[in-house]
């Protein structure tokens, strides 16, 4: 008794956001993946629609503009995920032994992170534009002014690579969180242990192989976490940068149109659901690890 | 750029500075450093040229050139625009950063404290709600606001206060985040003294924990506000024109074929500047939100 007097209270302050949480997270997300289940394709009608089973699910394969769009998002994955592991964890290196006006350098590469994806993609849509030779702007003109005219291209609207091009601005923006995450990694590998290494006959890389990288490994799965549970949901920045064009179109801005432009909630409910399906394969097993090691600080 | 963000990554000035190739290699590391700053800089140098610049000189030729008449004409035009969605952000952000840090508060307490059986399991379920992705809710969010407001008889779809609501729940796992690793780090034995001390839950909160919580506040308001302003799907989705704040409004601007490059980039700038203030003077406590993010509990 005097131990349920105990914990009682504290779970009746936390109740209202259990409460919240169960009904906006798990009660939508059920519900989404409910309507996502029936044949109410159209918003207008009042009908709640039928069931109908996992009929949307593997209908919508058929379509042209959601193969386009899972690819697109593949390639944005991998060439953001990848870009902004490499360049953040490189400005790490470059800084990780002290440098000169260091926290200068860091409030650079940080700084794109505090704007929104809207204001930066207004100016990357400008840097990236498609247009060449004599009417080129932007990093175009940028090349064609320096005599490198070869390395012009279609940028976003190159019907192949263009979403590698929409990573860029992606990359731009997150590598400074990526750096701040290796460059913590870094500085907190002891100095004890890299000495002891150096004395028992490491030369500097064979410590950096041996002792940093290692210890590296948490950091670096946070930062691929992070950075593909980003990129899977990434809209703001397709939606700044091209608008709703299908050469870019991604699975969720596929959803925008499927719900605004189509009035299909059943469909615009099935791509939700394909994209929180997404995310869930990887970061699960990642909260349930963190969740063993204990959540300690 | 002030120097605010650096604190973050411990300090620890090299343990054996300058070893026998060091000063080159130093050299080496400042010129890439350097060469990296230029490149993330370029956006910036673009956003400031441009909004400056007359519409007499929208010339590709020049489009890398600092502008020969200098004019404030496009900020002006922008800030009419923008002005109204700029006020609406302000009325989102502030008290929505206020109320999450309030409930954060509560729970990070709580699941520190005052623990309950099966608090780290509500904590991980609440952690799940950081990375869902909102599309995954966003539909039955809609019509869930419709029905609430009705019920209430309020008008939460459409306005500032049902986006409010839906930046508040679904930030209540990053702000829950946040203060319980901060409280972990509050001795146990000070909570256990009050106690004895015949100090009640809500007591031991109001005089024991709130007033060392400032730095914790700092960190959740300045995580929520930043992410709030930034914020462009709940916007899209949750509300109208009337209630549209700073980044659907630069959206619609800047996509607007009539728009003036330079209005464009005036229009991203003013609507960047909050954060990029809260940035460069808090620089500190925004880092600690975004490591939070991290979970690197």
């Amino acid at each position: 008794m005097t131990r349920v007097r105990r914990w009682l209270p504290g779970l009746l302050l936390v109740s209202p956001s259990i409460v919240l949480i169960a009904v906006f997270v798990y009660g939508l997300l059920g519900w989404n993946l409910k309507l996502a289940m029936t044949d109410k394709h159209n918003e207008i009608a009042e009908i709640p629609g039928n069931f109908a089973g996992l009929e949307n699910f593997t209908g919508i394969w058929s379509e042209e503009r959601w193969g386009l769009s899972v690819r697109h998002s593949i390639v944005f994955t991998v060439v953001f995920v990848a870009g902004a592991l490499v360049l953040g964890w490189l400005l790490a290196f470059l800084m990780e032994k002290g440098i000169r006006a260091e926290s200068g350098f860091r409030a650079v590469y940080l700084f794109p992170m505090a704007v929104s994806f809207i204001a930066t993609g207004v100016v990357w849509r400008w840097l990236m534009n498609s247009a060449t030779g004599e009417h080129a702007v932007g990093l175009n003109r940028l090349f064609h002014s320096m005599g490198l005219d070869f390395l012009q291209w279609q940028w976003f609207r190159d019907p192949d690579w263009g979403m590698a091009a929409m990573a860029i601005p992606a990359v731009w923006q997150m590598s400074g969180y990526i750096m701040a995450l290796f460059l913590a990694g870094f500085r907190g590998v002891p100095d004890e242990l890299r000495e002891a290494a150096r004395v028992d006959g490491c030369g500097e890389w064979g410590v950096y192989r041996h002792v940093v990288l290692p210890m590296l490994r948490p950091v670096t799965l946070s930062a691929l976490i992070i950075l593909g549970h980003i990129s899977l949901k990434v809209f703001d920045l397709v939606v700044a940068v091209s608008g709703k064009q299908i050469i870019t179109d991604v699975p969720a801005t596929f959803m925008w149109t499927a719900v605004y432009d189509s009035h299909d909630p059943a469909k615009g409910a099935t791509i939700a659901s394909y994209i929180v399906l997404s995310v869930v394969i990887f970061v699960v097993p990642y909260l349930i690890w963190n969740a063993r090691k204990g959540n300690r600080p | 750029m002030t120097a605010h963000v650096a604190e973050e990554a411990p300090r620890t000035a090299p343990a054996t500075p300058a070893r026998e190739k060091g000063r080159a290699g130093t050299w080496v590391r400042l010129v890439l450093l350097l060469l990296f700053v230029l490149v993330f800089l370029i956006p910036v140098y673009v956003l400031l040229v441009t909004s400056f610049k007359p519409l007499s000189e929208a010339d590709p030729a020049q489009a890398w050139n600092l502008p020969k008449v200098w004019t404030t004409e496009a900020w002006r035009v922008a800030w009419e625009k923008l002005e109204p969605g700029i006020v609406n952000s302000f009325l989102l952000a502030v008290p929505g950063s206020l109320i999450s840090a309030a409930l954060g508060s509560l729970n990070g307490y709580v699941l520190s404290k005052w623990r309950f059986p099966g608090a780290d399991v509500l904590f991980t379920l609440f952690l799940f709600g950081m990375f869902i992705p909102y599309q995954g809710v966003m539909i039955p969010l809609v019509q869930l606001m419709v029905d609430m407001g009705d019920a209430l008889g309020v008008q939460l779809y459409g306005g500032i206060p049902g986006l409010v609501l839906a930046h508040v729940v679904y930030g209540i796992p990053i702000c829950t985040l946040i203060f319980r690793n901060y409280y972990v780090t509050i001795p146990d034995e000070l909570i256990e003294a009050s106690r004895v001390d015949g100090a009640g839950m809500l007591r031991t909160l109001w005089s024991i924990v709130l007033p060392v919580s400032g730095p914790a506040f700092a960190v959740v308001i300045i995580w929520q506000f930043t992410s709030m302003w930034n914020d462009f799907l709940f916007a899209v989705f949750l509300t109208g024109p009337t209630s549209w704040p700073a980044t659907v409004m630069l959206n619609n601007i800047a996509g607007a074929v009539t728009t003036p490059y330079s209005q464009q980039m005036a229009a991203a700038i003013l609507a960047s500047i909050p954060t990029m203030v809260v940035y460069v003077l808090l620089g500190r406590f925004f880092m600690r939100g975004l490591m939070a993010g991290a979970l690197k509990g």
